[in-house]
């Protein structure tokens, strides 16, 4: 196995893209460095970003935030700049894992590693991020729900890195939450996960974005449940509304961890709570 | 020794050079290159926490890094834990609390102790016992390992305020 520690995002897609034999890009290692144990992968080359500068570093502008790929949870967690804006995005990198995994992962390997539970995707398509594309010739920008394309897939051709994701400044009374269900309290793999951002206008919500994972391959956009918030003071009947549309939006499998009957049903009860908090947390009054 | 690679590190304070195959984890050549036994293997997949070290400062599974993402870091072990050989408060309480059994999960859980004392000097249990959610111990259990982590939070708060 060759290691190798590229200077730029470009000089990561140079070799990634110029490598015949198996390649893996290594970020936190959190995914990579487990399947390499169980001998699911095999690398010919590692290409260890974390050298490249910036890359582990969270920077703030007017029109929001890049989060580098290096970045790891813990980091994001002691960002109050980053916290105070999307506080349910924040939540959900800070639920994958231990303390431990904290110090390692990154939200663009959790994107990266296409697992349907994945607990900061949801949060990242409600908050409207975007990942930041680097190609070995040209760089683009995808928002986050099109990067996964299924379980363990995702939309990059070969050579391609996420360098960054781009996060919007929030627009004036704006609030978001993450909530998943699992059955123990830490350290497990989410049954459900709702992320529901919203933005009020005179105490009545305006606009809406709701996602959910672990209930199909891919998390989920669910625009009808958007619609069931929008003009709405987050009424019982609204909620009520957006439960269904998003019990509704589930195609979840049967495993140990919840049957399709059980998911089905808990994306509904968890989405009204979750709006609950994102109303609160745009200054809503319940 | 095939693909074998030089890394210049810094553990426990002490600048440490090993060559090791580029596949090889943290853990692996802390314990078989370093001589830093202290660290262990449980699972070898980041979820029991035996292996926990700190790299720059944060609390990582030396099982899930390379022993080459190493260079020019500073690790810091439950080697590191001790000074002048006296050890640290946090292992004394767990001596005082008979905090151990078999032993296997103590380095890790004293590191992982550490690191929190070190973020948040006065934790409440469920502080304690979330921040020590990545460490698995299989045979005292937990209660008195959060009673010896909470008893030195106390006594290293104590000396903190007569330094001062």
């Amino acid at each position: 196995m060759r290691y190798a520690t590229p200077a730029s995002a470009k000089e990561a897609a140079g070799m990634l893209s110029k490598e015949r034999g198996a390649a893996f890009l290594l970020a936190g290692g959190t995914d990579l460095l487990v399947k390499l144990k169980m001998g699911m992968v095999e690398p010919d080359l590692v290409v260890d970003i974390k050298r490249i500068p910036k890359i582990d570093q969270i920077q703030t502008s007017a029109k929001g935030f890049v989060i580098g790929a290096a970045v790891s949870g813990s980091m994001i967690g002691q960002h109050k700049g980053l916290k105070a804006a999307w506080p349910g995005l924040v939540e959900a990198a800070n639920l994958i894992g231990s303390d431990q995994i904290q110090g390692r992962a990154t939200l663009v390997g959790n994107l990266c590693n296409a697992s349907p539970a994945a607990d900061s995707v949801p949060a990242m398509i409600a908050a409207g991020a975007k990942a930041i594309i680097v190609g070995p010739q040209k760089r683009r920008t995808v928002p986050v729900e099109k990067v996964v394309l299924g379980p363990g897939k995702t939309c990059l051709s070969k050579g391609e890195v996420i360098e960054a994701i781009s996060l919007p400044k929030p627009e004036a009374r704006t609030g978001d939450a993450y909530l998943r269900f699992i059955p123990r309290t830490e350290m497990d793999i989410a049954v459900v996960g709702v992320a529901i951002s919203l933005k009020l206008e005179r105490g009545v919500a305006k606009k809406a974005k709701v996602a959910l994972g672990a209930v199909a391959p891919t998390a989920v956009v669910v625009p009808g449940a958007a619609r069931a918030l929008v003009g709405s003071k987050l009424d019982e009947a609204a909620l009520e509304k957006l439960a269904a549309a998003c019990s509704a939006a589930c195609n979840p499998i049967d495993d140990k961890r919840g049957t399709v009957e059980y998911r089905t049903r808990v994306a509904g009860v968890l989405a009204k709570r979750a709006a609950k908090i994102a109303f609160q947390r745009a200054g809503g009054v319940l | 020794m095939s693909n074998a690679t030089l890394v210049s590190t810094t553990v426990n304070g002490d600048p440490v050079q090993f060559a090791c195959p580029t596949d090889e984890s943290l853990m692996t050549a802390l314990r078989n290159r370093v001589g830093l036994t202290g660290v262990k293997e449980g699972c070898g997949t980041g979820d029991c926490g035996a292996c926990s070290v700190t790299l720059d400062g944060s609390l990582v599974c030396s099982c899930l890094v390379l022993g080459v993402e190493a260079e020019g870091r500073e690790v810091t072990t439950v080697e590191g834990l001790s000074q002048d050989g006296e050890l640290h408060v946090l292992q004394q309480k767990f001596i005082d609390h008979a905090a151990l059994q078999c032993g296997i999960c103590t380095p890790g859980f004293l590191v992982a102790a550490k690191t929190l004392l070190d973020r948040n000097p006065n934790p409440d249990e469920t502080e304690i016992r979330y921040a020590l959610a990545g460490n698995l111990c299989r045979c005292t259990g937990y209660d008195k390992i959060v009673r010896a982590v909470q008893d030195a939070a106390k006594d290293m708060r104590k000396a903190n305020k007569k330094r001062r």
